[in-house]
């Protein structure tokens, strides 16, 4: 019965964990390859569905709390089901963000040519797929892994802002479309940090131990 | 689409002409699990027994209203038959003492004087016991008395008997209430499963078993039917406030 | 406060040898009138005594086996006549307690068991030998049966009442009819107490002299028929113990042995029944 819903409640995250990831595929690929089309779907069509898919996910995880009345690690894995669901749907909104600018930008010239955002954006990508890997499988060495890659990411988004300032400085014309990419990589960094949450969260439905807000490092 | 097996329709159910159950009217549906929860004395128990006319062996006991099943009120029909399509277990688990396994199993046929064969009987015997997931356990013990099991063995023994007659629906009215967690966690599980071959309507006072097993509530008061639902939108956001105060322990 | 302990124990174990004692004391008649009737009746036992007649007087040897084939004819009888009746109305009583009618049946039934059974005797002599115009077997069982009822009935419903109200539900709810509940669940399942209760009430009845005086009468011979008079062994020792002959005398211990042996089996046999066959709810 709770292993049941629990199972299910997993299926759910999984399929909700790869339509966003599908998300974030195409709004850096629509950027990539130009495409419009790509775009808009992912802001008209995609982001509906994403808060359609959380609430559905939501109604389920409280159901299952008013039926089940789940306790220690049942009730731990609902909790963070319940974050991790909230936590998905805003790397969906994030999605759409990057979309956003990358309709603004396919539509001008190149400030430099893509090359570290879509590298930001496929460890990006790889940092959710295994973070939900680490939440089914309750992995907490891949959960840990997570976090620590975390810090690459951050590395990546200073790098790009180091390079636009220069860009900036030199031609201001670019500024606005700088700021896109910023933003692009603002919201790249943001998504690995929500994977980082779900990580942290991930840790604490297995070990029960709760690492949030003090550094991974200090623990060790 | 629900199909609906049982209609109840301005059902009343009476001791002494005091209506224990009151103008009652909900829908049943088929394969599914539907739970009736309520305080003690909200008719539950009496609601539940209308339903295979055995609350009209109580002295003094009386019905208004219909109740139908396929469409046909059972109050038109012999209790006997009704009985034989919706079968029933009790609170206290109530094998025969003085029958084996195997003959509490075929007892519905038996005790009607229907005849099988070996090969017939062996197989409802197997197949009922395969049901209420007690094959395995008693495989060996078949010819041993019932009453040698344990208490959670001895209510799937019930259970097995109930389904061995192959009937639409299957009541239960407070099956866990005399049997320890775990008995009660192995019957609950078994329930669930039961909806494979039957339609369950059980009666219990326990609201958490209500919201583990079942797909349905209903919730009784005072002998009314408050208010009736799928369980997890019930246990999330029920809509009558004595619905809310019952769930979270204001009262019952 | 320890003193007050030790008190207490004290009079714990003397209450206990108290009880223990009484016990005994109230055991020894048995023992001894078995000792007693063992003593003065097994010289007279052996397969003669059983399989032969009575002698006339003078003549030694002899038996009582006229009496032991009539207390046997005597009992089953009666429990032709008394145990379908009294099992109907056990079934009857436990299955309406609230009903008027049960509650008169259950005094009645009370009342019989309180009527001395020379009474008993009067009236089966009165309902049966009058009318018939000669002492008979019938009469006797008759008389017999009046006596054993109230022990059947009243054991049967003791032991139906006991059974839990569930059984009869579950047998119900599988859409079995009521009489066919009641014959093959309920009756089974109190197989044990009613049966300890006619073999009970089977031992009661083959001591019984005094309803037979006037009913079954006695009779020197082998009788088979039911409509002629016919010995039994309380009647056989009450007339050979109460005669001037000191052959019959002995005859009157070893008959009185015989039937005390049958009454034991009866009682060791209900007691076996009881434990061995009791149904477990």
């Amino acid at each position: 019965m709770l292993e049941e819903r629990i199972s299910q409640i997993k299926s759910e995250i999984i399929f909700y964990g790869k339509f966003i990831e599908n998300m974030i595929d195409k709004s850096i690929k629509g950027l990539l390859q130009k495409n419009k089309e790509m775009l808009m779907e992912v802001i008209e069509i995609d982001e509906a569905k994403a808060n359609e898919i959380e609430s559905e996910i939501e109604e389920l995880l409280i159901s299952s709390i008013a039926q089940y009345e789940p306790r220690a690690k049942n009730l731990r894995i609902i909790i963070m089901a319940l974050k991790i669901n909230n936590d998905l749907e805003r790397i969906g909104d994030h999605a759409v963000n990057i979309s956003e600018s990358g309709i603004y930008l396919i539509e001008r010239p190149q400030v430099k040519p893509l090359l570290d955002i879509p590298r930001m954006a496929e460890e990006a990508k790889k940092v959710l797929i295994d973070c939900i890997e680490s939440f089914i499988t309750e992995n907490v060495e891949l959960a840990r892994s997570v976090c620590e890659r975390d810090n690459v990411i951050d590395d990546l988004k200073s790098q790009i802002i180091r390079e636009l300032v220069t860009y900036i400085s030199a031609n201001p014309d670019t500024i606005e479309r700088s700021f896109h990419l910023m933003r692009i990589a603002n919201n790249l960094e943001r998504i690995a940090d929500l994977s980082t949450n779900i990580s942290e969260d991930v840790i604490f439905i297995v070990d029960g131990v709760n690492i949030k807000h003090h550094r991974l490092e200090d623990n060790q | 689409m629900e199909s609906t097996v049982l209609e109840v329709k301005n059902f009343s159910a009476f001791y002494d002409r005091v209506a224990a159950v009151r103008n009652i009217s909900m829908d049943f549906y088929t394969n599914r699990i539907t739970a009736i929860m309520g305080p003690s004395g909200c008719g539950k128990s009496t609601f539940i027994r209308s339903i295979n006319r055995m609350h009209e062996l109580t002295p003094n006991a009386g019905v208004s209203g219909e109740i139908l099943l396929d469409k046909v009120n059972i109050y038109s029909m012999s209790p006997i038959l009704v009985r034989r399509k919706i079968g029933m277990v009790f609170q206290r688990p109530n094998p025969f003492p003085t029958m084996s396994i195997y003959e509490n199993v075929t007892s519905g046929y038996r005790l009607n004087g229907i005849k099988l064969s070996k090969h017939e009987r062996d197989s409802i015997v197997e197949d009922s016991l395969r049901k209420a997931s007690l094959w395995d356990e008693v495989k060996d013990y078949l010819h041993r008395k019932g009453t040698f099991l344990s208490g959670g063995q001895q209510q799937r023994l019930c259970i097995a008997r109930a389904l061995a007659v192959k009937p639409e629906i299957l009541l239960l009215d407070e099956p866990t209430s005399a049997l320890d967690p775990k008995a009660t966690n192995s019957i609950e599980k078994l329930i669930v499963e039961l909806k494979q071959t039957v339609t369950v309507i059980i009666v219990t006072h326990n609201i958490a078993q209500a919201a583990r097993v079942s797909d349905y509530t209903a919730f009784l008061f005072l002998g009314e039917l408050i208010e009736y639902g799928l369980t997890d939108k019930m246990f999330t956001t029920p809509k009558d406030k004595r619905t809310e105060e019952y769930l979270t322990g204001k009262f019952g | 406060m320890n003193n007050g302990i030790k008190l207490r124990i004290i009079k714990n174990s003397i209450f206990k040898i108290l009880v223990i004692l009484v016990s005994f004391i109230l055991v020894i008649p048995l023992f001894l009138i078995f000792f007693y009737i063992f003593k003065m009746g097994i010289s007279s036992i052996n397969i003669d005594f059983l399989i032969n007649l009575p002698k006339p007087v003078g003549e030694t040897g002899g038996g009582v086996s006229n009496a032991i084939i009539g207390t046997f004819m005597l009992i089953i009888l009666s429990s032709i006549v008394s145990v379908p009746l009294g099992i109907a109305a056990g079934v009857f009583l436990s299955e309406n307690r609230s009903s008027k009618l049960a509650g008169i049946t259950s005094s009645c039934i009370e009342i019989i068991q309180g009527v001395p059974s020379i009474v008993i005797g009067i009236i089966a002599y009165v309902w049966v030998v009058k009318p018939m115009g000669s002492f008979t077997a019938l009469s006797g069982s008759i008389a017999l049966a009046i006596i054993m009822l109230p022990v059947i009935v009243k054991s049967t419903e003791e032991t139906l009442i006991l059974i839990p109200h569930s059984l009869k539900e579950a047998a119900l709810s599988l859409g079995v009819p009521y009489y066919k509940v009641i014959i093959r669940v309920i009756l089974p399942s109190g197989l044990s107490g009613i049966l300890t209760g006619i073999l009970l009430s089977l031992a009661r009845i083959s001591g019984e002299t005094a309803p037979l005086l006037f009913t079954a009468f006695g009779n020197p011979f082998m009788n088979l028929n039911l409509l002629k008079p016919v010995n039994s062994l309380p009647l056989l020792i009450f007339n050979y113990a109460a005669s001037p002959y000191p052959e019959w005398h002995s005859i009157a211990w070893g008959a009185s042995f015989v039937l005390i042996a049958l009454v034991l089996v009866l009682n060791l046999t209900a007691k076996g029944i009881a434990r061995k066959w009791k149904v477990q709810f």
